[in-house]
């Protein structure tokens, strides 16, 4: 059985936190974050690199004969080298050569091969070689296409949206998100409009295209992923890279909650969104990344 | 002294869409000033209000960052090329 006792059945039914005391000043509103680093390799991209490799498996695109490859920005590459690892596939990663040496030494570790792109391009450069390589050699590879595969976002829809409703015993009233596919903030906007059609979609973006929010896309100035649908955001809300970096510090000093730039990013907007709403909100934000990644940045010292 | 400053795709809106900017400069932190004369919507992005470099910011000479040179008062040889890149990794 693929599903049975691997890494696999540890991907989703993450924690729901309240960020009790970052939200200690709000008045009748409450904040949480979906603490996606629980997943097995630390990122909420475990949801979308198992659900696209599934997928792969289930219309007979991925054989054992095919190397997995993708660009990414890194989360999804450590999440595609630890599952296509646990299964016995090869995997092979487009990524811009200015990713931490952390995430690059995790994907070896997983023994993934990196093919490191121009770091001028960011992702929109892997994006390109990507596809350039599957191009040139499409029997040797499994493409998932995470930028526009329908599988990633439905992962979310199916699986982060239905916890976020049943753990907040269905009364949530918005969630926010930033985009890098945008799988997370489809998928869960969706999921949620599903099952409430009153629940606000509130997307978080970067204040500039030149920013310090890893792996968010500034959506005005890249490449639109396939599955991106910008009308079912209700809200967008712009964030600084030192607004992020300032909230990402207090997550690990006042709620001892470990995390990457762009949760600081997301509960920053969260916390901006939920000082302006009436008493009985309930407003959920994602905690996508850990922040052991992150370990040899700066801006941990400011 | 000249050197090349190559551009990431992010920041080619302040600068007219270019990919490579010639700058007069002995070192990085002069190069940058001449860049931001020339261009000055980019100082906000690539300085914060005190003249530091904002925190993701990070600047190779010839391949070398230069936080493992001398910062800002790099040293800028002759025709050197200068790339700007901010720090990447993550996704949500």
């Amino acid at each position: 059985m693929l599903t049975s006792h691997t890494l696999f059945d540890a991907v989703g039914n993450t924690p729901l936190l309240r960020l009790g005391v970052i939200g200690r000043e709000l008045e009748g509103v409450e904040l949480y974050a979906k603490a996606e680093y629980f997943n097995p390799t630390g990122s909420v991209k475990d949801r979308a690199a198992k659900a696209m490799i599934l997928d792969g498996i289930a219309r007979g695109a991925l054989t054992h004969d095919k190397t997995i490859i993708d660009a990414t920005s890194g989360n999804t590459g450590i999440a595609y080298a630890a599952l296509g690892a646990a299964l016995g596939y090869r995997v092979a990663l487009c990524l811009p050569a200015n990713a931490t040496e952390e995430r690059k030494k995790l994907m070896k570790l997983y023994g993934a091969e990196i093919i490191e792109t121009d770091p001028l391009e960011s992702s929109d450069g892997a994006y390109h070689e990507c596809r350039k390589l599957v191009a040139e050699n499409p029997e040797k590879y499994f493409y998932p296409d995470q930028y526009n595969n329908d599988a990633n976002w439905k992962a979310h829809f199916d699986g982060t949206a239905v916890e976020i409703w049943e753990q907040t015993e269905h009364r949530v009233t918005h969630f926010v998100a930033g985009t890098g596919t945008s799988g997370t903030f489809m998928g869960t906007s969706r999921g949620l409009k599903h099952l409430n059609p009153q629940v606000k979609s509130v997307l978080m973006q970067p204040d500039s295209p030149f920013h310090g929010l890893e792996g968010m896309k500034h959506m005005a100035s890249t490449i639109h992923p396939g599955f991106f649908d910008e009308s079912i955001a209700d809200i967008k809300l712009e964030v600084s890279t030192e607004e992020a970096y300032a909230m990402t510090r207090r997550l690990a000093h006042e709620e001892a909650l470990l995390v990457g730039v762009s949760s600081g990013a997301n509960v920053a907007v969260a916390l901006k969104l939920a000082k302006t709403l009436p008493p009985g909100a309930v407003v959920v934000t994602i905690l996508c990344d850990n922040g052991n990644r992150y370990l040899s940045a700066e801006f941990w010292e400011e | 002294m000249s050197a090349t400053i190559l551009i990431p795709t992010a920041l080619r809106s302040f600068v007219d869409r270019k990919s490579e900017i010639e700058v007069e400069g002995s070192t990085v932190g002069e190069a940058f000033t001449s860049l931001a004369s020339q261009y000055p919507d980019l100082k906000h992005q690539i300085y914060e209000d005190d003249g530091k470099l904002r925190g993701f910011v990070n600047v190779f000479v010839d391949g070398t960052n230069i936080k493992k040179l001398d910062g800002l008062e790099t040293k800028l040889p002759q025709g050197a090329t200068v790339m700007l890149v901010p720090a990447i990794a993550g996704g949500c």
